[in-house]
């Protein structure tokens, strides 16, 4: 099993990008998948940063993959993803409209919020061409054994959300914006102000979600770092860690140590607790009653 | 015409829908392979056959929603479900899983197949994809467009598209929001509920009565005052200074005054939300929609506030179609 890095969910400046891509080259992961999957609107603002984020990933060694968006509804946005699949790298295909425009057979990667819930849609996109798939989150760890089989079976490699909050929901209307009420179109990118997402408590207090522009997610941090061992007997090639500010590279490190035996998943989540936006863990989707519960000690 | 797709929970409502007047109806089997898998709704399989008879001799249709996303290592359940769709009659099948989609069209290739909402397939491109690798012959579209986009895409494509016009409103993507699984351990997608009655749980505490959702909070409200359900997106939540709806107002959708716009835009089908709802109010709002489409087609002004009483103290919005959000 080694580590995926996932493409960043949130709003970056792209000073902010340089930067954590010239650190996480460093880092001692397989692969990356990067570009905007979130918001066709940040776009403009970071994508120059792109290729020399690339150059230096692939110098490294890393495979790398261009993430297209999750959303795509706009003709502008029809374009960007039709330029993403001509632009001669591999496509981590976040919404089957990249598909279209990936020719029968070109390799690629799929993005967890495509839904791949079985075997049948797994070998369906292999036969189409998927070298990894990333499942959705919200599976429970019989299904990932299920699939991680039939994987092994097509030639593809099967990815699980390992660290990082949860992409739970994407809407056409932009929630950062309604909450300075402000319409989409007149968003002046205040998603901006939240890198981890802009938090959502219950009215009793209780911590619950972020919202990060078009997207809602999980205000606690799924890790699987109590379940590492649980995914790699059932088959899971990969973990899939997320982008989040703060010492992230260092993060990616300790997965890494973890896949290599030399720390241990109790050790590396009681070290996540102060690293982690929030300070909340949760890893309910493979191993607890909901996706908010975790299973190690609160 | 533009035909008036219609919910049936059960085969009394769908009996209810034949007679006001709907073109078809939408209905499920009694199990999570559709999308409204909810305590005491859908239909058993001598149902099915019963209901499409019935609506076949009054020269309606009758449309079976397969669009959960099959388990993985489950797969049977869903592929019996379309044979025992097919077997009974009905005009096409709705599914949303890639996987599903290609079983039927490999083993039922005479059995019309729609593209559901849970698939969310939002332009052209995806539309196409679907409709080139397993000849999907309509595209109910996801609720995020608007009607310059629905006819933008109607003119891009060459299959179908039916539209929800009335009833509740998800604002999320469909088929793409696991919110209620985050709370609850069960979602749409896998388990075709949403915020299920089975992790609701009400509590008085001094004036007001809390609603909860697998522990988490979703209202508040005075206690003699009603209570919503707990409907995740729908609920009341904090951030920073802000408190109130902060994912959505509690209203649900009527565009009914959009009925022409979507007509220019190409559009095939209406469709009403709504197979949890009762035969009286099913009834009720297929009747006035029948009345809409007919005057519609005539070129008649549309009949003014026939659904009032049915939305009546309940906001209703025309969602995105009239982008507002934007």
């Amino acid at each position: 099993m080694d580590l995926t890095i996932g493409p960043n969910a949130f709003f970056w400046d792209a000073a902010a990008v340089d930067a954590f891509y010239a650190r996480l080259a460093e880092a001692p992961v397989a692969r990356v998948a990067i570009g905007e999957w979130v918001c066709s609107k940040r776009l403009p603002f970071w994508q120059d940063a792109i290729a020399a984020a690339v150059e230096r990933l692939q110098a490294a060694g890393k495979e790398v993959a261009l993430a297209s968006l999750a959303l795509v509804t706009l003709k502008r946005e029809r374009r960007l993803t039709a330029d993403l699949a001509a632009a001669g790298l591999t496509v981590e295909v976040n919404d089957l409209t990249a598909l279209r425009h990936i020719p029968d057979g070109t390799p690629f990667w799929v993005g967890p919020m495509v839904n791949v819930y079985n075997e049948s849609t797994l070998r369906w996109l292999a036969r189409r061409g998927a070298t990894r798939i990333c499942l959705p989150p919200e599976l429970p760890l019989a299904s990932i054994a299920v699939l991680a089989a039939a994987g092994r079976e097509a030639g593809v490699a099967v990815e699980v959300w390992g660290h990082g909050r949860l992409p739970l929901a994407i809407s056409g209307r932009c929630y950062h914006a309604r909450l300075h009420d402000r319409a989409k179109d007149g968003c002046q990118f205040v998603c901006g102000e939240d890198p981890d997402g802009r938090e959502v408590d219950t009215l009793d207090g209780q911590k619950f979600l972020v919202v990060n522009g078009v997207q809602t997610m999980s205000q606690s941090t799924a890790s699987m770092a109590l379940q590492a061992e649980a995914l790699r007997a059932a088959g899971v090639a990969a973990l899939r860690l997320s982008p989040q500010t703060g010492d992230f590279a260092g993060i990616c490190r300790d997965y890494a140590e973890l896949l290599a035996g030399r720390m241990t998943g109790a050790a590396l989540a009681a070290s996540l607790v102060g690293r982690v936006p929030g300070g909340r863990l949760s890893d309910g989707f493979p191993a607890g009653p909901s996706g908010a519960h975790w299973s190690g000690a609160a | 015409m533009m035909e008036l797709v219609c919910p049936a929970g059960t085969p009394a409502a769908l009996r209810a829908a034949v007679t006001a007047g709907a073109h078809a109806v939408y209905c499920g089997f009694a199990d999570e392979t559709n999308a409204r898998n909810f305590p005491g709704l859908n239909f058993s399989r001598e149902e099915m056959a019963g209901g499409v008879a019935f609506a076949h001799a009054r020269g309606a249709r009758v449309l079976v929603a397969i669009n959960t996303f099959p388990r993985a290592g489950g797969e049977p359940l869903w592929h019996r479900a379309v044979a025992d769709a097919e077997a009974a009659g009905a005009d096409a099948v709705i599914l949303a899983d890639l996987g599903l989609l290609a079983h039927a069209a490999e083993h039922h290739p005479g059995l019309r197949r729609h593209l559901s909402v849970q698939a969310a397939a939002a332009n052209p491109d995806a539309i196409n994809l679907y409709t080139e690798a397993f000849g999907v012959r309509r595209v109910v579209l996801p609720r995020v467009l608007s009607v310059e986009e629905i006819a933008a895409i109607n003119r891009e494509i060459d299959v179908e598209t039916e539209v929800f016009v009335f009833g509740g409103l998800c604002v999320m993507a469909e088929g793409r929001c696991s919110l209620s699984s985050y709370a609850t351990g069960r979602s749409p997608n896998m388990n075709g509920v949403c915020s299920p009655a089975s992790h609701v749980a009400y509590a008085e505490e001094g004036p007001e009565l809390a609603a909860r959702l697998g522990g988490f909070t979703i209202h508040r409200t005075p206690k003699h005052a009603p209570a919503p359900y707990p409907t995740l997106c729908k609920g009341c939540f904090t951030s920073g200074a802000e408190t109130g709806h902060i994912f959505e107002d509690p209203v649900s959708l009527d565009a009914t005054r959009l009925i022409p716009a979507l007509a220019r835009a190409g559009v095939a089908a209406l469709k009403i939300e709504g197979r949890q709802r009762s035969r009286a109010y099913v009834a009720q709002v297929v009747r006035s929609f029948r009345a809409a489409v007919e005057a519609q087609e005539a070129g008649r002004p549309l009949p003014e506030g026939a659904l009032a009483r049915l939305t009546e103290g309940q906001a209703t919005t025309t969602g995105a179609y009239a982008k507002t959000w934007r």
